[in-house]
């Protein structure tokens, strides 16, 4: 009794003002040492410098973006505080135009193709997650086989042109709609549920289907949950269909128009890209990029802290071991 | 071998023998799939879009062997043999691309593959909680990013008007001195990923008995004995597995991120196996001859897995498949 007392009094002593920050170190094992004093100042300048590194060019660009145009020409072309900082460039930006139609295109393929993906990798799934299916196991060969050998880019390109779906946002969501390593991820979680819940379910009576809808799909929001933000990431985050499949830039959705900006250098309203001279960027490039860099960075930045949770809870852990 | 023929019920069958007899009698396949039309249905989407998006674009790789014009089509252009292969492994500057290829992944391999697992020990080794979780959601984030976004975070912090770029740079321009292009790419890899990297390492180290620490430590073995001893050999399966993967993928290294920075170098420098594809095939239109790279590139890329998976097996080790 007395002996927690006094251990607490010290260790209060000790990290008084990391402990309140912080919160309390979980109890080091009996057998571990007290890392030493040069470990822990090394540990410390370390994760401190890993989270500058990541943090701050996303903090820089969030400054610039909200930086006025002649504040960013000052400085040379970035800024890491803004002395005056003005939501113009995105208002201008956000007023109709290129950035503005691409961005309405990002959205739908996003949402489309997610919802395609995850119908089409729930249904796989669950199919190839019961054991009684007689074809389960040469369908899950074939599947696993695609792994070995992905299909090449122009084999891809002549088989979207056959289907005709060149120029169509078809073209953005249906070759990549399954991903393998989702669908062996959600395979793995399905087989993971309780073998009694199926039996009782099909003591009621219940189809393939209702045991599908009513018992495995509320279980399995965490890995959905997942799943569904690295779909949506995917489709957000890729520009290179677009190029390849989207004959008019006109169409093309924000990472592809974005693209130009990246590969054409500070050329935001520039010769190639007249498409975007009307954002009247011509003023001031880097803070319309930045604040164009900002626009496709913010949705992700928003559904990352609802789904990060999961990512260390289990949820990948099962589907590695499988 | 016998599958084909009727089989007699005869009582010297052993029940779930090896001779394929089953303990209950087994109704033929079809009356078997009649009983589980739902499974099958829910399957269809996704087995069509397998068969669509992989095995008819694996087909498609014939062009390879043919002089291939679109408007003739896939069947009706003319066999060339392997008149495509021989004038690749003539062209200089398919060499230079798997050169490029294989030294951005040897780079790749020795600074980018060890990193993930050093941070994931630096992490796990942390006491608190609290600290590990927000840490841990700040080096995620990266691999949430478009290499879009990446490059242009790039640009704005190396690039001639970035933070560290114009007049605070050490070299001019960093983002577009061929030499410096391949260490670059690395380095891009390993702010992206490298955080993102740490999970599985983190899940494994999770599953560590602590008893074994323990007892280590009860031994006399210090921090780095209980290292070696303890951690490393139950992360070798992991560690293998990783490397397997890596070493079936070594031709492929970040297609998306390359084609975006190719042009500020040129493709002396900045051509790999992938651009090689896209910039002869779709945008040189010289379809056999790129497919003809891209499908060189699937079969070292699979013969590299099972050799790698076989040397896994003969050391005792699960590897990817069995």
């Amino acid at each position: 009794m007395s002996a927690t007392v006094v251990n607490r009094a010290d260790r209060a002593g000790r990290t008084g003002l990391v402990h309140r920050v912080l919160g309390p170190a979980e109890e080091r094992p009996a057998w571990q040492e007290r890392p030493r004093l040069a470990t822990r100042v090394g540990k410390v300048v370390a994760l401190v410098g890993v989270c500058a590194l990541v943090a701050v060019p996303l903090l820089v660009v969030v400054a610039t973006s909200l930086a006025s145009p002649d504040e960013v020409v000052e400085n040379g072309g970035w800024v890491l505080w803004p002395t005056d900082p003005t939501l113009a460039t995105y208002r201008d930006i956000l007023s109709g135009g290129t950035i503005t139609h691409s961005l309405l295109v990002s959205v739908g393929v996003t949402v489309g193709g997610t919802l395609i993906s995850l119908f089409g990798t729930i249904t796989l799934a669950y199919a190839l997650s019961r054991d009684h299916f007689s074809l389960r196991r040469p369908l899950l060969l074939m599947v696993l086989f695609t792994f070995l050998f992905p299909p090449s880019m122009l084999p891809s390109y002549l088989v979207v042109k056959n289907l005709g779906l060149l120029d169509t946002y078809w073209a953005l969501t249906l070759p990549v709609a399954i991903n393998v390593f989702n669908l062996v991820i959600m395979r793995g979680f399905f087989q993971g549920l309780p073998k009694e819940l199926y039996d009782a379910a099909r003591i009621d009576g219940a189809g393939e289907l209702t045991v599908l809808t009513r018992i495995v799909l509320p279980l399995s929001r965490p890995v959905i949950a997942v799943i569904g933000l690295f779909y949506a990431v995917g489709y957000w985050n890729s520009f290179f269909h677009a190029i390849l499949y989207l004959n008019d830039s006109g169409d093309w959705p924000l990472q592809a128009v974005l693209q130009t900006v990246v590969t054409q250098g500070a050329a935001l309203g520039g010769n190639s890209s007249d498409a975007l001279a009307d954002t009247g960027a011509l003023a001031a490039p880097q803070s319309y990029q930045m604040a164009t860099v900002v626009i496709a960075i913010l949705p992700i930045l928003v559904v990352y802290p609802f789904v990060q949770r999961y990512f260390t809870k289990g949820v990948l852990t099962g589907a590695i071991k499988s | 071998m016998t599958s084909t023929l009727p089989r007699p019920a005869s009582p010297e069958a052993p029940p779930g023998g090896r001779s394929g007899t089953a303990p209950r009698p087994r109704r033929s396949l079809a009356a078997r799939l009649r009983g589980q039309r739902t499974l099958l249905l829910l399957a269809t989407p996704g087995i069509v879009y397998f068969l669509v998006f992989h095995y008819a674009a694996l087909f498609g790789n014939v062009i390879a062997f043919k002089d291939f014009v679109p408007f003739q089509g896939v069947w009706e252009s003319p066999w060339v043999g392997l008149d495509n292969f021989e004038r690749m492994f003539n062209d200089p500057a398919f060499w230079q691309a798997s050169w490029n290829t294989l030294a951005i992944a040897a780079l790749q391999l020795v600074f980018f593959f060890p990193l993930p697992l050093a941070l994931a020990l630096l992490l796990h080794s942390l006491a608190r909680g609290r600290v590990r979780a927000l840490v841990q959601s700040v080096v995620y984030l990266p691999h949430f990013l478009s290499w879009v976004i990446v490059v242009a975070l790039f640009q704005q912090m190396l690039g001639p008007t970035g933070m560290f770029g114009g007049d605070v740079a050490f070299v001019t321009d960093v983002l577009s001195d061929p030499d410096a292009f391949k260490p670059l790419m690395v380095a891009q890899i390993i702010w992206k990923d490298c955080g993102w990297g740490t999970i599985i390492f983190l899940a494994a180290l999770s599953q560590v008995n602590h008893d074994l620490y323990e007892s280590a430590a009860l031994d006399g073995a210090g921090p780095w004995r209980r290292f070696w001893h303890v951690t490393l050999p139950a992360l070798r399966p992991i560690l293998i597995l990783l490397l397997i993967m890596r070493l079936g993928d070594i031709l492929t290294v970040g297609f998306e991120q390359i084609l975006l920075q190719r042009d500020a170098v040129g493709p002396e420098a900045g051509e790999v196996l992938d651009t090689f594809v896209y910039f002869h095939g779709v945008l040189g239109a010289d379809w056999g001859y790129s497919a003809a790279a891209g499908l060189f590139k699937g079969v070292v890329g699979a013969v590299l897995v099972f050799t790698a998976n076989r040397i896994a097996h003969r050391l005792g080790e699960q590897g990817v498949y069995k």
